[in-house]
């Protein structure tokens, strides 16, 4: 096998018929084969773990979410047509429409990333893999496939590239994309019914679903009947699915985003291999649990006196907290950057959600505003720690005076 | 006396192949050779020419930048070659071995009869000057300032390191002699960190004039970057001196008996070495007297020699020498074969301080590392894994980054003057990017000391 590569090598390399493709082959090389260099300069020996093993280790966080999310597409798919089908049916239902979303995601991302590595000529940097998973997995899976693809495309030429690439990016390159397509093409990612005549939520024609599914997620029932002003806060609950559904996650929504017990698998997994930050995830329900009882307290309209729980367990805000707050560049870099960081993602999450009637998810917007709060976050951090050194200075300054 | 400071923040690496506590005399090797790279930012003039005779104590070049510190022969024998590099850079001279020493006099003293200018002098006389090394900057120290304090530590942390307690056996009272010395050279302390649990020596324990401070905790309690930074930390401004316990121990001999004798307890360890054990041998020894017939030889695996511990030691030849600062020769494996899906796969002989090999389900397991860097240089994306194993208050990737953009100002501001390269091993070891931060650590040394210049 490796003498394949080392035979095929010279047609990459300078002088080669397609040197070009250098970087393109390193890639899949260094993916097939963990490379024989060998350390020359400072630590002889280096930990095992690398780029590669970091984002495969969420790609596995994420599997249990993607494979509920499949079966969920179907779910949801047979209930508005009123129809009973078998597991199996309503799986690969899911597959055939979540599938498409995956490799176009991958396919356009990856040829930004290798374009970009060749023009710049460095290695294949292995961010995306973990980007190119989680677009399809925080859009609906109406969205158009060239939909997915321009998004993409702008996510990481705007979000990452222009920035240096992987590591440089102020914004999460998977929320950027999805909020490109919220703002450019806000029929398809919101409301009810989309201009396709489809329900955005739900892979079904809107005009032969059965009349009792309305294909609203539980944050737009939620927005739409306290603003309304009528309803009272039992009577909006009455009308969302129970919050046991909530937590399991059978119930209209992003591809991924629906089940949160199955997200706190993969926070499981992320915070038991040291690859998720638990600070940030764990200050993130602590903001939005603080926030949520303020509402409570104050309680002005029904959805304020919505249970705070709720909040956990309905819309991306599980989803958010374990796989994109969690995002180690763009979040905040500091020890204690991290707590005020997810602190105040929790609680801007809640202040758009409740407060303001115009977007009824606020995962997605308070984690990018936070994400370029974090470099804010991460200068005080800093500073107050050369304030102490200065002070120590001072200190000696005075003693010996 | 002093309360134990517990250092919670660091790694300990648990590599194959620790010593047995057997101390050999090593037959004498043919050559021996003195390594101007040792010493940083060091432009070595040679004075003596080919074929000339030698004994120990006889200076063979000095610092162009710096001419009273000399650089003596450790043996007695014939001058025999320099062996240069890129750049006609010196990398050794090279001495031929007599059977026997002879010692250069520089006549007996008691400390406590002189002047701090003449331990100065004697010390540059003799060539024992460039053991006593400085911070900031992490290099040889100037022998106009005076220190603030000296710092030693008296036990190792590193990978396999050697164990002080039997080094210095047998040696309490040269040991004794050395602190005398070098406290006449600072107003401030001579500060001596012991292992709160595992010293046991009273050379150390019950050493005098000097300040004892207890350490305990993973690697790098033993280091001397961090006890500094715990006992009390350099200020900009400050300048602190620090030796090797075995350096200490050839001043102290320099003292009592007028000679240069550059015979030290080094150890010879890691998984390829077939019996691990102590030796006593001269500084600049070839290491192919100590490795010879006692490496493991396997199918497709070449040996790496480090003279030094794993993580800040050098590389050197099969029959390279033993470095200047070193105590310890490691021979571990070389991972120069590809290996399929090697990132993916966990393999049992792999260590990662995350918890996604199964490393972390064997705490008592000792592994067999390779030289194998497994994955080419990536920027900075992982973040909160260097402060884990860096026991400063400094941050570690605000710093390393500061220093990447050549920032003078927020290196200092961040804590450069603290830090030298070895401080930086295990944020390096850990680095899922690979990022070289000693090289880097070191270039911001360099950098800000030329900026003060």
């Amino acid at each position: 096998m490796h003498n394949l590569l080392d035979k095929v090598r010279p047609h990459f390399e300078k002088g080669g018929r397609f040197p070009k493709m250098y970087r393109t082959f390193e890639a899949f090389e260094t993916f097939l084969f963990v490379k024989g260099d060998v350390t020359t300069r400072g630590s002889h020996i280096r930990d095992a773990m690398d780029m590669k093993r970091t984002m495969f280790h969420v790609i596995i966080a994420l599997t249990p979410v993607l494979l509920f999310g499949m079966w969920n597409v179907g779910l949801q798919h047979y209930r508005a047509m009123g129809e009973e089908v078998a597991f199996i049916d309503q799986f690969l239902f899911g597959l055939i429409r979540v599938l498409p979303l995956v490799v176009v995601s991958y396919a356009s991302g990856l040829i930004v990333e290798f374009i970009f590595a060749t023009i710049r000529d460095h290695e294949v940097n292995e961010g995306f893999l973990v980007s190119g998973m989680l677009i399809p997995l925080i859009i609906p899976v109406t969205t158009p496939l060239w939909m997915v693809a321009v998004a993409t495309v702008f996510a990481v030429i705007i979000g990452k590239e222009v920035f240096g690439g992987t590591g440089m990016n102020i914004l999460n390159p998977a929320l950027l994309a999805r909020s490109f397509l919220f703002f450019a093409y806000p029929a398809y990612l919101s409301g009810e019914e989309n201009p396709a005549g489809n329900f955005v939520w739900t892979q079904a024609p809107a005009d032969q679903a059965v009349d009792a599914f309305s294909g609203a997620t539980p944050l737009a029932v939620a927005a739409t009947e306290s603003t309304i002003g009528e309803a009272s806060v039992s009577q909006i609950m009455e009308s969302m699915p129970s919050a046991l559904e909530m937590f399991l996650g059978t119930i209209p929504g992003s591809v991924g985003e629906t089940s949160t017990l199955l997200i706190l698998l993969g926070g499981l997994i992320l915070v038991a291999t040291g690859v998720g930050s638990v600070r940030i995830m764990l200050s993130v329900v602590a903001g939005g649990l603080f926030m949520g009882l303020l509402f409570n307290l104050f309680a002005v309209n029904a959805f304020m006196e919505l249970p705070v729980y709720y909040h956990l367990i309905m819309g991306g805000f599980a989803f958010g907290t374990v796989y994109m707050a969690t995002d180690p560049v763009s979040a905040s870099q500091t020890g204690s950057g991290k707590y005020i960081y997810g602190f105040l993602i929790g609680v801007v999450t809640l202040l758009i959600r409740v407060v303001n009637p115009a977007y009824p998810e606020g995962m997605m917007l308070a984690i990018l505003f936070m994400n370029v709060f974090a470099p804010l976050i991460d200068h005080y951090v800093v500073e107050a720690n050369i304030k102490r050194r200065m002070k120590r200075l001072q200190a000696v300054g005075e003693k010996s005076a | 006396m002093s309360e134990i400071i517990h250092i919670k923040r660091g790694l300990d690496i648990p590599l194959r192949g620790d010593a047995d506590k057997i101390l050999q005399t090593q037959p004498r090797s043919a050559n021996y050779a003195i390594r101007p790279t040792d010493f940083h930012g060091l432009f070595p003039k040679m004075l003596v020419e080919e074929g000339d005779k030698v004994k120990a104590g006889t200076p063979l070049f000095f610092d162009k930048n710096n001419e009273e510190v000399v650089f003596t022969s450790p043996v007695s024998g014939t001058y025999k070659e320099l062996i240069r590099g890129a750049k006609r850079r010196i990398l050794e001279v090279r001495i031929e071995a007599d059977p026997e020493d002879e010692y250069v006099n520089f006549g007996t003293a008691d400390p406590a009869a002189l002047s701090r200018d003449e331990i100065k002098e004697k010390l540059l006389k003799s060539g024992l000057w460039p053991a006593i090394r400085q911070r900031p900057y992490s290099v040889i120290a100037s022998h106009h300032d005076t220190p603030r304090d000296i710092f030693i530590s008296a036990f190792k942390t590193t990978p396999l390191a050697p164990d002080m307690d039997f080094v210095v056996n047998g040696q309490e009272d040269t040991f004794q002699t050395g602190l005398n010395i070098l406290n006449k050279l600072t107003d401030g302390d001579v500060h001596l960190s012991v292992h709160g649990k595992n010293t046991m020596s009273k050379a150390f324990t019950e050493a005098k004039n000097m300040a004892l401070h207890r350490f305990t905790g993973p690697h790098p309690a033993g280091n001397v970057g961090t006890q500094i930074h715990h006992v009390k930390p350099i200020n900009k401004g400050d300048i602190v001196w620090y030796l090797n316990v075995q350096d200490v121990i050839i001043i102290g001999r320099l003292f009592e008996k007028g000679i240069y004798d550059a015979s030290k307890v080094i150890v010879l360890n890691g998984s390829e070495v077939i019996k691990p054990r102590y030796y006593r041998a001269i500084n600049g020894v070839n290491i192919s007297a100590l490795t010879d017939n006692n490496i493991r030889k396997e199918e497709g695996t070449t040996p790496r020699f480090i003279s030094g511990d794993v993580l800040s030691g050098e590389k050197v030849a099969p029959d390279g020498f033993l470095g200047f600062y070193d105590d310890q020769v490691t021979v571990i494996p070389e991972g120069d074969e590809p290996e399929l899906l090697g990132w993916l796969i966990p393999k049992l002989e792999k260590f990662s301080v995350s918890r996604t090999f199964f490393s972390f389900l064997m705490p008592w397991k000792k592994f067999r590392l390779n030289t194998n860097i497994r994955s080419g240089e990536r920027p900075f994306v992982v973040t909160g894994i260097y402060e884990k194993v860096f026991p400063m208050d400094i941050m570690p990737m605000q710093l390393i980054k500061s220093i990447m953009i050549n920032d003078i100002d927020m290196m200092e501001k961040l804590g450069i003057y603290e830090v030298a390269p070895e401080d930086f091993a295990l944020p390096e070891f850990v680095c899922p990017s690979k990022i070289e931060m000693q090289t880097i650590v070191r270039e911001g040394l360099d950098s800000i000391k030329k900026e003060f210049e």
